[in-house]
């Protein structure tokens, strides 16, 4: 009996000793910032493998299947080429305006669509979350990994119009790649920001086409950039300067086209304003929805 | 819970055991409270919205439920413990707080690693073929690639999915629900987990299935695991559990060897 009574010294002790006697945690606890950061890195294959099922899935009721992701961006450049180019006149002289426009379009949609199911990252994923334990900000980034993918579709399309349209190949083409790669920072911080909103107020999905659909006619994506310069007030126009997208959009027209017209005069500025943008909202994002850790999946 | 402890002594000396009683979960006082959006219910009409959001009042159609109040209990390692209790009395709410998926309101609940919650509604991806599927749930559940790579035949076989005819490459929304419970539950139980909390699951399946899960869930026991089984199918219970923990109203109304507690709540049922 003496053995049994050293074996078990935790009797009679209370819970919370116990516990701690035996590194128990308490359970839905927050990870420091650290082991997240850890945690997350270990779910690399996850997210990766996650980003690829959720690209199949989204073309596996399609016959043309994949084709779409190209066919999409094409059919959409299309349209506004139709509406804007032709019926509205926005060209305003412009050397190239269908470039100018799918430029616009395309990096503009990357963003777009990744807040967008962004702000369903939690809300469509309770099953999963409910079930299994991972680092939730997996779910955000594998969404924008997915967009990711698709941007790289719509950048071959791009790509193609500009030599289309009669723009040289020129070594500022390869200033795409940062422009871009900073553009997905933003977007992986700001899905996780509108991932955590969504979980909570599931009005966002509501009210986020609205201002998705503003924000689109504040970056210039489907006119002149010229036309806030000359209509807005200047304290407006100097607000729209640094308006990320509209920096992101920017970069990539002057990175492709030769003679387009521009809301920054200076590149450095843009540049500078790309990044620091891309930083917080990467870092910021990121932050935020790891405070909000242990309420996803609950409710 | 003084009568359980004097109980379990007596297994240590009729089973000598050299290492001394690990616990793994710890219950302490837990008080779980959670929210309901009722939906339509209650005065929805825009002005009322309106008014509510003037005055600054929740909206009427969220209830507070108060489903678990006040539960203690220490699980030990290697145990495998059910969870009994009439509908609505708080099992299924437990569990979940166990798994940190719910917040305490008051109490605290201690864990060892991250315990797994399996439950019949853990939706994958419908859209994907099965096998997929079970890559992805391996990787969420920690697995490198390479062992995803690995278990997948092991779990598409013990799911017994295949057996009529290739299922596994089919999505999953195509499957019946006995299958697609069984696929998930085959992936939740390839992993070892410290504590595993099964809500429920072995109850899906035909008598087969549920045979080869049960054995599973010895296999995963014995693995040094603590399992927690959430059912209403007493015989599951009497077949996998030895420890017996019977809620009713979010009270612990009995905790004891499984053959004492079943005795009661069977009589306790009929009675009513």
């Amino acid at each position: 009996m003496a053995i049994t009574t050293l074996a078990d010294p935790d009797s009679g002790l209370p819970p919370a000793q116990l516990a701690a006697r035996h590194g128990l945690r308490m359970a839905g606890q927050r990870p420091s910032l650290a082991s997240y950061t850890r945690q997350l890195w270990r779910y690399r294959h996850f997210i990766s493998a996650y980003a690829n099922a959720k690209l199949a899935a989204s073309f596996s009721n399609a016959r043309l299947g994949q084709l779409w992701q190209v066919l999409t961006p094409l059919t959409n450049a299309a349209v506004y080429f139709l509406i804007f180019g032709l019926v509205l006149q926005q060209t305003r002289g412009m050397d190239n305006f269908i470039a100018y426009l799918t430029a616009g379009l395309f990096i503009f949609n990357f963003t777009q669509t990744s807040v967008q199911n962004g702000t369903q990252a939690i809300s469509g994923n309770l099953g999963l979350i409910r079930a299994l334990h991972f680092p939730r900000a997996a779910l955000p980034l594998a969404i924008t990994t997915t967009q990711f993918q698709q941007l790289l579709g719509s950048m071959i399309v791009l790509l193609g119009i500009v030599l289309a349209t009669g723009e040289p190949i020129t070594l500022m083409w390869l200033t795409l790649v940062p422009a871009v790669l900073l553009q997905t920072v933003f977007n992986a911080g700001l899905t996780m920001v509108v991932a955590r909103l969504g979980a909570k107020a599931t009005d966002l999905k509501q009210v986020m086409p609205f201002v998705l659909r503003a924000w689109m006619y504040g970056s210039g994506v489907l006119y002149s950039v010229e036309l806030f310069a000359e209509n807005l007030p200047g304290w407006a126009t100097a607000i729209v300067q640094f308006n990320p997208m509209l920096v992101y959009i920017e970069l990539a027209r002057v990175a492709l086209l030769e003679n387009t017209p521009l809301l920054n005069d200076s590149l450095p500025l843009t540049w500078l304003v790309a990044i620091g943008w891309s930083v917080v909202m990467g870092v910021g994002g990121y932050l935020y929805f790891w405070r909000g850790e242990q309420e996803y999946g609950r409710g | 819970m003084v009568d359980h402890l004097a109980m379990s002594n007596d297994v240590t000396v009729t089973l000598p055991r050299v290492q001394e009683r690990i616990p793994t979960v710890v219950v302490d006082d837990a008080h779980v409270v959670y929210r309901i959006h009722k939906g339509a219910a209650g005065n929805t009409s825009p002005v009322a919205a309106l008014k509510r959001m003037v005055s600054r009042t929740s909206a009427p159609n969220v209830r507070e439920v108060h489903a678990v109040r006040g539960v203690t209990f220490t699980a030990y390692r290697g145990e495998a413990i059910g969870l009994i209790g009439t509908n609505g009395s708080g099992k299924s709410t437990l569990l979940r707080a166990i798994a940190g998926l719910l917040p305490v309101e008051r109490g605290a609940v201690y864990t060892e690693g991250q315990p797994s919650l399996l439950g019949v509604n853990a939706a994958l991806l419908n859209d994907l073929p099965g096998e997929r599927n079970v890559t992805l749930g391996c990787l969420a559940m920690g697995m490198s690639p390479a062992e995803a790579q690995r278990k997948l035949p092991e779990i598409i076989e013990f799911s017994g999915i295949n057996q009529r005819g290739d299922f596994a490459s089919l999505p999953m929304r195509t499957y019946s629900s006995g299958m697609s419970a069984r696929l998930r539950f085959s992936i939740a139980a390839a992993k070892q987990h410290n504590v595993l909390l099964i809500d429920e699951a072995l109850a899906t399946g035909d008598k087969r299935f549920r045979k080869r899960s049960e054995a599973r869930v010895r296999e995963l026991r014995e693995n040094a695991g603590t399992v927690f089984l959430v059912s209403h199918q007493l015989s599951s219970v009497r077949d996998t559990c030895e420890r017996t923990i019977w809620l009713e109203s979010g009270l612990i109304r009995m905790d004891g060897p499984t053959a004492e507690v079943l005795k009661e709540y069977e009589a306790f049922t009929n009675g009513k």
